[in-house]
């Protein structure tokens, strides 16, 4: 029984924007799956009581490498130039970036 | 047949939740130091940040953290001392980096509520939360291809989610209103929705009356206007009607309101294909309200819009003109320096009068002219003095109407001008009985006639006596005095 099913790397390639061809897949599934499997492992570990950690450095105490509350002040610094900011988009319309077409509204 | 709309009502009932989001007024974006501008040069607003690009980390927007804490504290909400910013993962080019920053199970404000003018009741509809997030860009669609403009993404916003607990559609678009009102009175949001700046998503559904389980429902997006809200949201209970009252199903979908159509239509389940994964943002520390912060936002909150409602109202003011003077935070201010200009206060006759004149002359002049109450020639303290001399009865309010005029006009102080053109009231009785006497006198025809019984000469004699003093006799004692001269 692999961990992942076939149709769920479809979903999560769908999610990714990913177009996997048949061999793609199937490779996919069972190299995602050993990625998984490891993480199983991992929870199997008693942890309880211990919260969940979502950075990388303590973030419970304000210390030498973490100061809590930074905060920026709202004063504006030059924004990049136009032709800098899309240097690196493929197409564009005058100062417009082009994609190809994406529906409206379908996002929140 | 299908029966009719009022006709349904009365068996089910409609159940609306909102989601609003409100611009903050910053004048950088929420996580990087880009400036926050309406109607700029297409992406000449990004950073590196904004674009998305690799090496580069969020800090956030300390003013925006007290705008949305003012909201907080004016809607009693509960504050978190420590919120949390997570990563709703979305794949759209109005937002290069792939993902939202936006709060999830940690939002900075949950459990206020909002009271909403309704009719003539005043409804509280709870808030379940409210919390901090980042714009996207302007996505355009040309044919086969999108355009994208950068310039919005990244502005700080708030959502204020509400409890589905408004019941229809007038609720909903009032429930806007006075959200638009607080925080636009809190100074937190120009909230101009041509904008932009306050948008919302209503989430519909009905039930049966009586039902205490919510019907499924169904999500309208793309409402930008105080009457897209009530029209979105009255064809939406009406076609959920017509499904239910057959018997049908309800599907949940997001729908789309298209204004110029005046109808709504699904989105295809495949553009729903959304899976956000949400996961706290590693590159943002906890954001941390101390008691300091708070102590500041608390200090600087000003009297709120629905207290000042029920003041004004304690006060004398008709229901109406209070709802009016707390429209705008500058109407109400401006009403309350020429109350306090006023030996009365805002008590009794002194706010009655002062309402009436601000709300009919000064209003009238200002609509006139195009301006704003901020832009007012004529200073509260100017206003409030014009009352006070037709109330003493130095003027009449004919006169008074005039004087107003002049000053509103020419910023010249209203005594001297009813000095410069000899204006005052004549309320001397002996002065006033010569003047009657003159001119009953002069018309005895007249004055036998009325005394025969014909009584619609009686306006002859008060046009008379006008004419005779340039308007200025006291039009109550003129009465008085005429009928005691022409003996009834």
């Amino acid at each position: 029984m692999p961990t992942l099913t076939r149709k769920e790397v479809e979903e999560i390639a769908l999610l990714a924007r990913l177009h996997l061809e048949s061999d793609e897949l199937e490779r996919m599934q069972s190299e995602l799956g050993v990625i998984l499997d490891h993480f199983g492992t991992i929870a199997a570990i008693d942890a309880t009581g211990i919260p969940a950690m979502t950075h990388a450095v303590a973030m419970d105490h304000a210390g030498p490498f973490v100061s809590l509350g930074v905060l920026r002040p709202d004063e504006p610094q030059p924004s990049l130039p136009v032709d800098e900011a899309l240097r690196g988009t493929p197409k564009r319309d005058g100062d417009l970036i082009v994609v190809p077409a994406i529906i409206p509204g379908a996002k929140e | 047949m299908s029966r009719s709309v009022p006709q349904m009502l009365e068996d089910w009932e409609p159940v609306i939740g909102l989601e609003v989001h409100v611009q903050l007024a910053t004048r950088t974006k929420a996580f990087s130091p880009s400036a926050v501008h309406f109607g700029e040069p297409p992406n000449s607003l990004t950073d590196p940040l904004v674009l998305g690009m690799p090496g580069t980390l969020p800090v956030f927007n300390k003013l925006a953290l007290e705008l949305a804490l003012k909201l907080g504290v004016a809607t009693s909400s509960k504050i978190r001392a420590r919120s949390r910013f997570a990563r709703k993962q979305y794949f759209y080019p109005d937002l290069p980096k792939g993902y939202q920053i936006s709060q999830y199970d940690e939002p900075l404000c949950e459990h206020g509520h909002l009271d909403v003018l309704v009719g003539t009741t005043v409804k509280r509809v709870r808030l379940t939360r409210i919390h901090l997030e980042e714009d996207a860009g302007k996505n355009t669609h040309v044919g086969a291809v999108s355009h994208v403009d950068l310039n919005r993404a990244g502005v700080p916003l708030v959502e204020v989610v509400s409890e589905p607990e408004l019941s229809s559609a007038e609720e909903a678009a009032e429930f806007m209103r006075s959200l638009h009102r607080l925080v636009r009175w809190l100074e937190i949001s120009e909230a101009d929705m041509e904008k932009g700046q306050l948008r919302c998503d209503a989430n519909v559904s009905v039930r049966l009356r009586g039902e205490d389980r919510l019907g499924q429902r169904t999500e309208l997006k793309n409402i930008n206007s105080f009457r897209f809200v009530q029209n979105a949201v009255e064809h939406e209970i009406a076609r959920q009607l017509r499904i239910v009252d057959d018997g049908g199903r309800i599907e949940r979908e997001t729908r789309l309101w298209d204004a110029d159509a005046g109808q709504s239509a699904p989105m295809r389940s495949k553009e729903e294909a959304n899976d956000y994964r949400y996961f706290p943002d590693p590159d943002l520390p906890p954001l941390v309200v101390d008691g300091s912060t708070m102590g500041t936002i608390l200090h600087a909150l000003p009297e709120l819009p629905l207290p000042r409602f029920e003041r004004y109202q304690t006060a004398g003011i008709a229901r109406d003109d209070a709802r009016t003077l707390i429209s705008d935070r500058a109407m109400a201010d401006y009403f309350d320096a020429a109350c306090l200009a006023h030996p009365a206060g805002h008590a009794g006759h002194g706010g009655r009068t002062i309402a009436n004149w601000m709300l009919t002359e000064l209003l009238g002049a200002l609509n006139t002219d195009g301006k704003d109450i901020r832009e007012s020639p004529m200073a509260a303290e100017t206003l409030s003095a014009l009352v006070v001399l037709v109330e003493d009865g130095t003027i009449s309010g004919k006169i008074g109407k005039e004087i107003f005029a002049e000053s509103y006009k020419t910023g010249e102080a209203p005594l001297a001008i009813i000095d410069r053109r000899d204006v005052r009231q004549i309320s001397d009785e002996p002065a006033l009985w010569e003047i009657i006497d003159n001119v009953v006198k002069a018309s005895p025809k007249q004055a036998e006639a009325y005394a025969a019984g014909k009584d619609g000469l009686f306006g002859f004699f008060v046009g008379a006596v006008m004419k005779a003093t340039n308007s200025r006799a006291n039009p109550v004692m003129t009465t008085d005095l005429l009928k005691k001269r022409l003996g009834r």
